[in-house]
């Protein structure tokens, strides 16, 4: 029977073995016959006008193909990068959208900015040939902080866009939501800035192009979490070549975290060159390439204002924030400070007004777009920095205030005040499963413990909301997306009953092959060993739009489902006939089709294998073969929600905080695989600890990326981060076939403000009220220093 | 990465020859300073001299009042050496929290001590105990050994063969490290000595140096409370993203409480 | 260019490469073992881990002359046949990898520990994974499995 692999077993992971044996290929492991390579000469300059490109040296260096510039990418006609969603300023006006061309074309807007392409037939010949490229630059007045692109007179990244300003967008209902501060017993308000983070999936992003005259064919590996899409973009916008000639293969990615699913120009670039020098052509990225180059996450400065009743019911909310769009619009961007970030203000809360506004500004950095959790992050950030000074402010119980106000579970389906519909959860319910499993009870003698040793101790938490398994495609489109968000599965039985699964989502990390085969082990009662997943290769699934906001199971999964649904009808028109009964009396369990009420019985692979050798067959109404293909369009988002709870330990001599224990209660909906949700969950937390305590990229106000390698960009290690407590409460999800939610995302969502929570409910005795993330040593050690002074003066 | 001759001799007498002959020629030893910068082409030399088959100079020898260890020791060697733990635990503890495990399986104590990097763990060592640095023409005493920002004594081509650590009565090493390099922000060495208390800090300015103000303190009262009230000046220290040369002083302080709270 | 003679997994191998070259470009680009994988510039990631005569070295910090005569394992080189090398088996058991990147890195590395320590703490794991970053896992079941791994490759099993 499926069962024992089936839905809510922890089956060990069957894509292990290859990496475990030094056998995963990743992009840059494809080396193909006659290969070449691409080193890229970059800007060093935040702004800056490109008066000349000096090839001749370089290209007379020794093994050096071609150095290609923007010159060659407009002569060659090759699309800019195009962004995928289109967000209306309040006045109806569109977004500006500024060109992005491949390669600068007259002005470079960012460190890191590509301006010529060298291509040799060595990495070494290419990486020294670059160096001799020279670069007539003109440097401009740059703004590489947000906080100055904000202010009056500030240096203009793009002269079509004044103050810096992309789109200045709103939600929710102002009129409302002064009406609710107008009778608030209580308002709390907060300054708070979300830090710029690198995403760093520990495998740099790759790209080999190659193209195949003979057949006018292109191929591109690439380190991608949306091969589709990357084709599709390459196919309508950039390369200009239609999907049938146009193979693009992810082969196994080594992690994403959402920096892999844009289209990044290099994608485009290796193709192009390929033609042009007739050998395939490979680029990748080096860690400080990557830094520069990869889109970060998150950078926003918002003002929040809470209004209260005199009982600590929250009436309003009204949020102002900025967000950073770095040069150029990446292919999410737009998306992400707005319906991914403002749509989740109301979070688990019951809110009755909410208005919030989003300015997206640009800066002379790299991009910023979606980054594990992408905006819900920073709205959870927001809302739980504010609710928590709420508590403090009014003399409340953390706990008290939380349930007097979060989403009763006989309040479902609920509509917040920002647009989306919550069909189900039960949040005092992980509340209380993170309370029990953290013992809140035995706080204070921990408390007492740590004071005993020197040390404060803090505790924090955050009950959140996010939104995941972005859809329904009709909405989204509304909303300004300019692709679909549904997904696509081929589900192929074989004669002897083998199973290969064809999905168009993408695993990098999360164990598709495992789960997916569960999917299948439980619904056709074959074993897991009998299935075999495929994704990552656009000429070998039907399409796809890949794997960001934990939507691989829930709309993935959901289309694999439907799929199944149809073997399992087609088996049973074979069945019925086989039994010689009649279609109606047929019914499919634990791998057998059976006339019901009867021992009489077709397992699962006779019926396959009459479906290929259709001697004794309907062959006047079903079709031989039995394979069926699905395209799931989910009906709404999927809701996962639960609570956080940290406690930390600083030491008031240095600063230093460590991270006690770290519990979570999520509800994630229906799990497929425990061992993989929890590992999903694991590693969210590192994220979100890592943003909370170690992680910020920080650029200077020139443009210059000021820690861009691993000597100073802080990468949460093994000793920086306790054992986590997981724990789950499920409700399932309404509207999908599975009940599934998702749980990419919920660690780097929910953790952060429990973070800073705890720091500062730590540093609360001595009179800290605030701290900026990351709370580095310096900085706590700052904050405590300036507390003392303030209360000694 | 430049291309380089490279070389491999079997003593010290024709290293030392290799690299006085050889315009831009450098020692390699662990090479976890140099190929870093060699990466960066922060640093291009013509030939590297590799110092990995030169006869003796991995021994650890404890002798009376003297812990010999020679250059190409590595930090992993150190850190494990019974020897080591026995004479001055301080001095394998302090092995056993430079960088990270590959890092201790590669680097060694003479390169260490020849790149006196402002931020590495060994110089605090090598003055906070007084040790000798031993090299192919003579002995380097370490109070005048550390001159400045990747400077030492040594002459151009002079190979480091090994350091003579005096044992002290007890001794401890505290460092705070940088939360992304690893290496010391802050790394106070304090030792009770036949010769008196040494305190030296690491990390902290651009080379490593001792603190009169703390050696006279503790030389009153070896306990950390005789520490309250001094403060490190700020002008010489370093200040970087991780750490302002306000906060570095503080730690200088702190770190130095905890040396002599963990003094044995 | 000069020829350099080695054992990689227990096979000797000859390799023609310049003095420049990295013991990770000789892994990957001259014997196409890719299962050592390249995570940054800085010396710091340790997805390049191998063992050089038994000690995990970061292989992206060591020329590859160095390595002449010494004896080289690699990731493809820790598992008997079909069976997995215990610390390979105990990283499946428990999860102790997402996105495989990182993972020959943490096994090697793990594999050092396990040879000195037979029974490493929770501490001394996190301690001695310093030099191994992974993005994915939190590291939460990469320790549990580097204390089962180090209990079976030490009579555990
Ligand atoms: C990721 C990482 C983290 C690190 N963290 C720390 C840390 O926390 N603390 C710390 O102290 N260090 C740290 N280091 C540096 C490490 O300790 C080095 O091993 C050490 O500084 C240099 O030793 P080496 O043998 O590797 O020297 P090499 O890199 O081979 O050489 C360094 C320099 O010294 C010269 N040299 C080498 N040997 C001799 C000799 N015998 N005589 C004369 N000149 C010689 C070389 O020519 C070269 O100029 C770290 C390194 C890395 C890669
Ligand atoms: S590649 Fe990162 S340490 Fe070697
Ligand atoms: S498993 Fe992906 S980096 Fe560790």
């Amino acid at each position: 029977m499926g069962n024992a692999q089936g839905i809510g077993a922890a089956v060990k992971r069957k894509e292990d073995r290859r990496f475990l044996v030094g056998r995963g290929q990743y992009t840059d492991d494809v080396t193909l016959p006659n290969q070449s390579y691409a080193v890229f000469v970059r800007s060093p300059y935040g702004h800056a006008k490109v008066n000349g490109v000096e090839a001749k040296a370089a290209l007379a260096a020794p093994g050096v193909l071609a150095v290609l510039t923007g010159a060659d990418v407009a002569a060659d006609g090759l699309g800019g990068i195009p962004c995928g969603w289109l967000v209306k300023s309040k006045d109806g006006s569109p977004m500006v959208e500024p060109p992005h061309p491949a390669l600068a074309q007259g002005k470079v807007r960012h460190v890191g900015d590509p301006v010529a392409m060298v291509i040799a037939s060595t990495k070494a010949a290419a990486k020294a040939a670059a160096a001799l490229v020279e670069v007539d630059y003109e440097p401009l007045p740059a703004v590489g902080l947000l906080a100055n692109a904000i202010a009056p007179g500030a240096p203009q990244v793009w002269d079509e866009a004044p103050g810096n300003v992309c789109f200045d967008w709103h939600i929710g209902d102002p009129a409302t939501t002064d009406a609710a501060f107008a009778k608030a017993a209580h308002v709390v308000e907060l300054d708070l800035v979300n830090n710029r983070v690198a995403p760093n999936p520990m495998e740099p992003r790759a790209a080999n192009g190659n193209f195949d005259g003979a057949n006018d064919q292109y191929t591109l590996y690439t380190t991608s979490q949306n091969p589709h899409l990357t084709r599709l973009l390459l196919a309508a916008f950039t390369l200009k070549v239609p999907e049938h000639k146009l193979r693009v293969i992810a082969p196994d990615v080594g992690g994403g975290f959402g920096s892999k699913i844009f289209h990044y120009a290099e994608e485009l670039l290796v193709l192009w060159a390929s033609r042009r020098v007739g050998r395939p052509v490979k680029w990748t990225s080096d860690r400080m390439e990557a830094f520069l180059t990869d889109a970060h996450g998150r950078d926003h400065i918002s003002n929040a204002k809470l209004a209260l009743d005199a009982n600590g019911k929250f009436l309003g909310l009204r949020v102002h924030t900025y967000a950073a769009m770095g040069a150029y619009l990446s292919t999410f961007a737009p998306a992400v400070p707005t319906y991914l970030y403002a749509t989740l203000l109301s979070g688990p809360y019951d809110f009755p007004a909410i208005y919030a506004e989003v300015k997206a500004i640009f800066t002379n950095t790299v991009a910023v777009d979606a980054y594990r959790g992408a905006g819900r992050p920073e709205a959870t950030y927001l809302l739980e920095r504010l609710v928590e000074k709420a508590a403090r402010q009014l003399g409340m119980d953390r706990v008290e205030l939380r349930r007097k106000n979060l989403i009763r579970a006989d309040q479902f389906p609920y509509q917040t005040q920002v647009a989306l519909q919550y069909d189900i959860g039960d949040y005092q319910a992980t509340l209380d499963l993170a309370l029990e499993q953290a013992d809140y009870a035995g706080y204070a003698a921990r408390a007492a413990a740590s004071k005993a040793k020197g040390k404060l101790r803090g505790f924090g938490m955050s009950t959140y909301i996010e939104a995941c398994g972005i859809a329904p495609s009709a909405l989204v489109g509304a909303l300004g997306a300019r692709a679909g968000l549904y997904e696509a599965a081929n589900v192929r039985i074989h004669p002897t009953g083998s199973v290969t699964v064809f999905t168009g989502t993408h695993s990098h990390g999360q164990g598709h092959e495992t789960t997916f085969a569960q999917l299948i082990a439980d619904r056709l009662g074959v074993s897991t060993d009998q299935v075999e997943v495929v994704h990552g290769d656009t000429d070998r699934i039907p399409f796809g739009m890949g794997t960001y906001g934990s939507r691989s199971a829930s709309v993935g999964g959901s289309a694999i489902v439907k799929a199944l649904d149809k073997i399992v009808d087609k088996g049973k028109k074979i069945a019925a006939h086989l039994l010689e009964a009649s279609v109606a009396d047929i019914e499919f369990k634990d791998g057998q089709y059976r006339v019901v009420g009867t021992d009489r019985v077709k397992a699962f692979g006779e019926v396959a294998f009459a479906a290929y050798v259709p001697h004794n067959y309907p062959i006047e109404t079903v079709e031989p073969g039995l394979e069926e293909s699905a395209f799931y369009d989910p009906k709404n988002f999927t809701f996962p929600g639960g609570t956080h709870l940290v406690e930390v330990e600083i030491d008031p001599d240095t600063g230093v905080v460590e991270v006690a224990s770290v519990t979570i209660a999520d509800d994630v909906g229906v799990i497929i695989n425990p061992m993989i949700v929890d590992g999903q969950a694991h590693g969210g937390l590192a994220q979100g600890i890592g943003q909370a305590l170690l992680e910020e990229a920080v650029y200077d106000a020139e443009g210059q990326l000021t820690n861009g390698t691993y000597m100073g960009y802080c990468m949460p290690r093994a000793a920086d981060l306790p054992n986590f407590k997981v724990g789950n409460h499920v409700t399932a999800c309404t509207h999908n076939p599975l009940g599934i939610k998702g749980v990419g995302e919920v660690g780097a969502i929910g953790v952060p403000p429990a973070v800073i929570n705890a720091v500062l409910d730590a540093l609360a005795p001595l009179g800290v009220t605030d701290i900026s993330m990351p709370a580095t040593p310096e900085k706590v050690w700052r904050a405590i220093q300036a507390a003392r002074a303030g209360k000694g003066a | 990465m430049k291309d380089f001759e490279f070389h491999r001799p079997a003593s010290i007498k024709h290293a030392v020859a290799l690299v006085a002959g050889t315009a831009g020629a450098k020692y390699l030893a662990g090479g976890q300073s140099l190929l870093p910068v060699m990466k960066l082409d922060l640093a291009e030399p013509t030939a590297l001299v590799s110092l990995a088959r030169l006869p003796g100079l991995a021994d650890i020898r404890v002798d009376g009042g003297t812990v010999a260890i020679g250059a190409l020791c590595t930090h992993d060697q150190v850190a494990r050496s019974a020897d080591v733990a026995k004479a001055i635990p301080a001095l394998a503890e302090l092995a056993s929290h430079i960088g990270d495990a590959q890092v201790r399986n590669r680097g060694t104590l003479g390169g260490s001590v020849a790149h006196a990097d402002p931020a590495a763990d060994y110089p605090a060592a090598v003055l906070g105990l007084g040790a000798t640095i031993v090299t192919d023409r003579g002995r380097h005493p370490a109070d005048t050994y550390f001159k400045g920002l990747f400077e030492t004594s040594l002459a151009d081509g002079e190979l480091v063969t090994a350091v003579h650590f005096p044992v002290p009565k007890r001794a401890a090493y505290a460092k705070f490290a940088h939360r992304a390099s690893k290496y010391a922000v802050v790394g106070v060495f304090v030792a009770e000595t036949a010769a008196g208390v040494r305190v030296a800090i690491t990390g902290a300015g651009a080379t490593v140096f001792r603190s009169a103000a703390m050696e006279a303190a503790l030389t009153t009262s070896m306990t950390p409370g005789a520490l309250d009230g001094i403060t490190v000046p700020t002008d010489d220290l370093n200040a970087d993203a991780e750490a302002s040369a306000e906060y570095r002083a503080h730690l200088c302080v702190v770190m130095a409480k905890r040396a002599v709270a963990a003094l044995r | 260019m000069p020829k350099l003679t080695l054992s990689v997994n227990g096979q000797p191998r000859t390799i023609d490469c310049a003095n420049a070259t990295l013991l990770v470009e000789a892994i990957r680009e001259h014997l196409g073992l890719t299962g050592t994988h390249v995570g940054c510039d800085s010396s710091q990631c340790g997805a390049c881990t191998v063992h050089v005569d038994g000690r995990s070295v970061k292989s992206c910090t060591m020329l590859a002359v160095e390595a002449e005569g010494a004896a080289i394992t690699t990731i493809e080189g820790l598992a008997t046949g079909n069976d997995l090398h215990p610390m390979q088996a105990a990283f499946k058991e428990h999860h102790g990898l997402q996105c495989g990147f990182c993972t020959p890195g943490m096994v090697m590395s793990a594999c050092d520990l396990a040879a000195r320590n037979p029974a490493p703490s929770e501490g001394e794991v996190r301690h001695w994974l310093e030099g191994n970053l992974c993005r994915c896992t939190g590291y939460h079941n990469i320790v549990k499995a580097v204390r089962a791994g180090a209990g079976d490759m030490n009579g555990g099993k």
